[in-house]
Formats: structure tokens, sequence, C-alpha cells
């Protein structure tokens, strides 16, 4: 199954919570615990060393994983020996991706992948690669991007349209931004392909939120933080639980998921 | 040698180097800023208005000084082409000065930079300054300690200046995060990226805005058999090179030892753009190391990485300790105490004159980036 339909066909908002490949020596054990506890599919970071786009929790916990030797083969090893029944989507950025291929994702058994410094612009070489290793391609879009602009990444994209809900980087935020449910309304407008809200998303409650705005939410750096304060795989499938539940109550009447999924909170 | 184009494509692309490899989020910004440069660089009232600030406060045109002495020594003749006598000491005023007026004319309130040598941050803070905009400086820690004048300065010209703490503390990381800070202040500041480094159009803004050193250089040599400048980024060497693309000069850009991507490097993408780049197998950013803290960078232009592979400049090394001898060969036999980052240059002269790399009788045009002042402490501790 593509990572877009089994995201189409979950019935539930979505939830795909994010961990840094290789942050302790177990940290495929954080994966089994975020699938047990109702993630829809999960990111893993490979580790870059000029994260562009991540702020200072995402930056730390990259910095800790290379300071443990691991090295994106290393992860992608870790992963082929994981049995998980969620999609895997890699996130990382453009170096390493053009250094190592996709292919070498495919084989892995990853199902979709995140360049966050690779625009439509710079895209065509890695869409086709994608394409060829049967890999989604998820295109990005943020609040400053014009509607013709909007229309194309909705179109180009693969797997899900990621809406990064905030200008500025991953990092914990107190609110989730206005510019959230603009951006998921604008994206909604023109496209049903699934719409994942990221970045500042930390609480329950913003989950929620971005359940209703749009078709559910990436969280990052609030898990990432756990996991850098010591949290055990058990006390991040915690906090991914939390996080599920909110997401399936936050629904309200109306939306074509309380239909589906039968949570009328 | 093969012909090259010296305009980038309209993706930003010099050969297969360049692009535009940053956030959607900073898109509209990199589309808005190339219109409104385009713009005002076809603008006779923006040309002369930069030049008015030029002429009138930064004191160009810089003269070139024949270096009687080293050119007996050498056998060869050696001229200097003296960015360090611009206000604020290096070649970088040129570029934030066209920056910042652009800035302006695009209503932005604020300018962010980062630092090595801190002759960026200087320059940006002062050019903030004379236009009324307001300043944040991201420099790395380590680069902090050592060139602790122009922190100083930059407090005294009203700029804020932020350490960064993250990776190897110097002006990679410092970019990094500079660029991570412009993610979230896009609406109201400009970035003011200081060489031809980042996504397109900095690379060729940059260089435009730097070509004032080699068009002037021109009229004042006209024919010389070789062009050398250093490159960390590359703007001053660009800006130089620009001057004699066409023109039989051999260019040869000057790389610390420890931050030679041009010589050690391989393609790759970190901030913003496809150039060479210091990466370890995996695609890991190495971390750069020279005395110059404006050359301790993992990647270099996107330009240069163009000229350098279709023959049409040549790149070199010079080690830590040749530039710490050039310094002081320079100051003795012509009186300039020039910055670490330019005698790089100095120091492939030194090595090469009278070799079959530059033969005797050669006419050497050399780029003087920026003068020593700021090097002096670092460098009386290293000989004390
Ligand atoms: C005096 C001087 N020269 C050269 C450089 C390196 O920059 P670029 O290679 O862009 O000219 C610096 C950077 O700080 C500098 O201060």
């Amino acid at each position: 199954m593509t990572l877009e339909t089994h995201l189409r066909t979950a019935g539930r908002p979505l939830l795909v919570p994010y961990v840094t490949g290789g942050i302790t020596a177990d940290w495929t054990d954080y994966l089994v615990a975020c699938q047990e506890a109702g993630a829809d599919a999960i990111e893993v970071g490979l580790p870059f060393s000029d994260p562009m786009l991540d702020g200072v929790t995402i930056q730390q916990a990259s910095d800790r994983a290379l300071a443990r030797g691991v090295t994106p083969e290393s992860i992608l090893d870790d992963l082929s020996r994981t049995t998980l029944r969620v999609p895997i989507i890699v996130m990382t950025y453009a170096n390493l991706v053009l250094r190592h291929g996709i292919a070498r994702l495919a084989a892995a058994g990853v199902s979709g992948l995140i360049v966050p410094d690779l625009p439509l612009d710079e895209s065509a070489v890695l869409e086709a690669e994608a394409a060829a290793a049967g890999v989604d391609l998820v295109l990005l879009v943020a609040p400053s991007t014009p509607g013709d602009r909007l229309r194309e990444i909705c179109e180009r994209s693969r797997g899900f349209v990621y809406a990064i809900s905030v200008m500025g980087t991953t990092g914990e935020r107190e609110t989730l931004a206005a510019s959230a449910a603009t951006l998921a309304a604008r994206v909604k407008a023109v496209t049903d392909r699934p719409v994942l809200l990221g970045f500042g998303i930390s609480t329950p409650e913003q989950a929620a939120e971005a359940g209703r705005a749009g078709d559910g939410a990436v969280v990052g750096a609030a898990l990432m933080r756990r996991v850098l304060d010591g949290a055990t795989p058990a006390d991040l499938g915690r906090a991914v639980a939390e996080l599920r539940a909110a997401l399936d109550l936050g629904v309200s009447p109306g939306t074509p998921h309380a239909e589906v999924s039968g949570h009328r909170g | 040698m093969t012909v090259t184009t010296h305009e980038p494509t309209t993706a930003g692309r010099f050969g297969e180097f360049g692009g535009r490899y940053v956030p959607e989020s900073l898109i509209p910004a990199c589309l808005a800023l190339e219109a409104a440069f385009r713009e005002a660089w076809a603008d006779p009232a923006f040309r002369s208005e930069l030049d008015h600030y030029r002429t009138t406060y930064a004191g160009r045109p810089t003269p070139v000084t024949a270096a009687r002495n080293l050119s007996a020594e050498l056998g060869i003749t050696l001229l200097l082409k003296r960015e360090d006598l611009t206000h604020t000491g290096s070649h970088k005023i040129n570029n934030v000065l066209g920056q910042a007026l652009l800035a302006s004319r695009m209503g932005k309130t604020r300018l962010i930079a980062e630092t090595g040598a801190g002759q960026h941050g200087v320059a940006t803070a002062t050019a903030a300054a004379l236009f009324g905009l307001r300043a944040t400086v991201f420099m790395g820690e380590r680069d902090i300690e050592r060139q602790q004048l122009n922190v100083f300065r930059m407090h005294m010209l009203g700029a804020e200046v932020v350490p960064v703490t993250s990776g190897s503390r110097t002006l990679k990381d410092a970019t990094s995060e500079a660029m991570r800070h412009w993610v979230s202040a896009v609406e109201d500041a400009h970035f003011c990226l200081g060489s031809v480094a980042g996504p397109h159009p900095y690379p060729w803004m940059v260089r435009e805005l730097q070509r004032v050193i080699g068009d002037e250089a021109r009229e004042q040599c006209p024919d010389p058999d070789v062009v050398v400048a250093c490159v960390g980024g590359g703007s001053n060497a660009a800006g130089t090179f620009a001057g004699y693309l066409d023109t039989r000069a051999r260019l040869v850009g000057v790389e610390a030892a420890g931050g030679a991507a041009m010589s050690s490097g391989s393609p790759g993408v970190v901030h913003g753009s496809r150039s060479m780049v210091l990466q370890d197998s995996h695609g890991q950013i190495a971390e750069a190391e020279s005395i110059a803290a404006g050359l301790d960078y993992p990647g270099v232009g996107p330009e240069h990485a163009h000229l350098g592979t279709s023959g049409r400049a040549e790149y070199r090394t010079v080690t830590d300790a040749e530039v710490v001898r050039a310094v002081r060969h320079l100051a003795e036999r012509e009186g300039i105490i020039c910055a670490l980052e330019s005698a790089h240059a100095v120091a492939w002269v030194l090595r090469e004159a009278g070799t079959p790399v530059l033969p005797t009788g050669s006419t050497v045009l050399l780029t003087l980036s920026g003068r020593g002042d700021k090097d002096m402490s670092q460098l009386m501790e290293g000989l004390r």
C-alpha cells in the first residue's frame, strides 16, 4: 500500500509523530511505541549537520545522534530490521538525499520522503527518482506560498501535502499560529490529498486543532524534547497516546472524519 | 579552455552549480529579492545613489599600489588593489551598501547577517546605522572569542550580536542560524548575506555589487598576467575576477588549506546552493579549520565551482603558517598590515614567484581584501 492510500483509508484524523533516527541505541523501540499508541505513520529524521529548518530541540536531537556515530546507512539498516505496520516517512536535507539516492530508502522499506530544503523548483530530478523507486515525495507549502504555486505543489506532492503551520523553524510553541488554519483551508480548497499540519504543534489541544483545520498533525519537537530529557519508549508511547486521544475526540460533528471514524465526542 | 557564460540561468545556475535550495517559506522572499535587485540594478537613480555612498562614504575608488620592494625581491610586478583602505576596512562594505540600499527600497526595517571574521558584521552594522535600519548579526562563539575587536565595533554601531553555540561555533553555524532566523523574520527583515554564497539571487547579486573591485582594477591595470585573491565564500575574488573574465589573465583563487572547498571538496548542497563543499563520505558538512575566521567555511560560491570546473579559474591553497609569515613579510616590506584572509593571496605569491607557476617577469594584480587591525590580538597571542 502506498503512503497515500494508507493515509486516505485511515478513517480518522491523522497523527504522524517524528523521531530522530539513531538518537539512542534502541531508538527503533520509540517507533514501535508510537505505532502502538496510534500513529498513522512515523516520520524518521536522518540527522544532518546543518538542519536549516530545525529549531534547537531537533538540532540537539540530531547532534546527539551524530555524536553517537550514526550515519544514514546505519539508520536505514536499523529500519530494515524493524517490522512495522505503519508507513515510515524519512525527513532529511537535500545534501543527504542527493548523495544517497532514493532507491536506498525504498530498499529499507521507507514509503515517503520529506526534504525541507528542496522546493518545487529544485525537485524535478528527485520526483522522477522517487516515482521510480515507489517512494512518495511529500512537498511542503508555507503560509507565504502564493496561490498558483500552492496549487502546483499540491498537484505534484505525493502521499500528502505538508502544510508548515508557521513562518519559522520546528520547535514547540504556546499556541497554534492563526496561519495554520488559514493555510490548511487554502490547501483543502485545491486538493483532496490529505493535508497534515506540522511545525510547532506541541500539545494534544493543538493537535486536535490541526485535526480540525486539516487532516491531522505531525508532532516533532514536543516529542523529541521528552526523549532528550530521558523519556523511555513507554513514556513516549503515553505522550503519543494523549495526542491520539485528543485528535480523535477533537473532531467536531459534520467533518468527514467524524462520519468515518464514528468519534463524535 | 571552454567558453563559459558568466550570467546565471533563470534558475540561478552557473553551469551545474547554484540554484535555490531553501525552505518553501523563503521562496517568495528570494523571488522578491531577485526582482527588486534586477529592477534596482537597471535603474540609473539606484546606481548613482550607490555610487554616491561608495565615493563619499566608503572611500572609493581604492587605489592600486605598486608593491615596489616586494616586486624587486620577487622578480615580478606586484600590484595591490587596496580594499583595505575602504571605510570599515574591507571589501565587505561594497556589498553591504548595495544590499542595505536595496533593503530600504524594499521597505525592510531590519538587516540580518552572518559573520566570521566580523568584517561583514561590522559592514552590516555600519550600513544599518547609516540608513536607519536595525541589525542582528549571528556570529559563532569561537569567532566571537578571536575577533573581539570587531564584536566591540558592532556593539558601538548599535547592532545586536547573537552568539551561535551549535556545531563548530564558526561561520558555517552562524550562517545556518542566520538562515533559520530569516525564516521567522522574513516579513520585515532582509538577509544581508556576506558572500557569493546562498540561494539565487545572492551569488549573482553579491558578485554584481563586488564587481566594482574588478571594474576599477581593470582601469588601473588593464593587462595583468595573473589576478589573485583569497577565497572564503569568494566574494572579493568573484568581484575582482568579474573585471577580468574576458581577458587573457590567469585567475587564481587562494583558499585556506583547512577550508579548501574548491581543492578538497566535492559537489554538495549547503546553505541554499549546490556548489563545492567540504563533507564526509556520508554527506555531513565538515568543519573547516583556518587561522582566518573569514575563510573558515566549508563551502564556496557556486560561480567559483563553475569557474573552477570549466577551467577559467584555478584554486590553490596555503597553510596557516605561510599566512602568518605573509602578513609579517608584507608589513615589513611595504608597510601594509593586511587581514589574515587577504594574506592567503600574498602567501601564494611569495611561495610561487620565480617558479614556473608564477614566472619571473609576470605582472600580478592582487586584491588585498582587508586590513589586519582585527587580527592583531590573535597574532600577538600566536607570536608570544
Ligand atoms: C578581509 C576579508 N577578506 C576575505 C574574506 C572572505 O570573504 P570572501 O571570500 O567572500 O571575500 C573576509 C570574510 O570575513 C574578510 O574579512
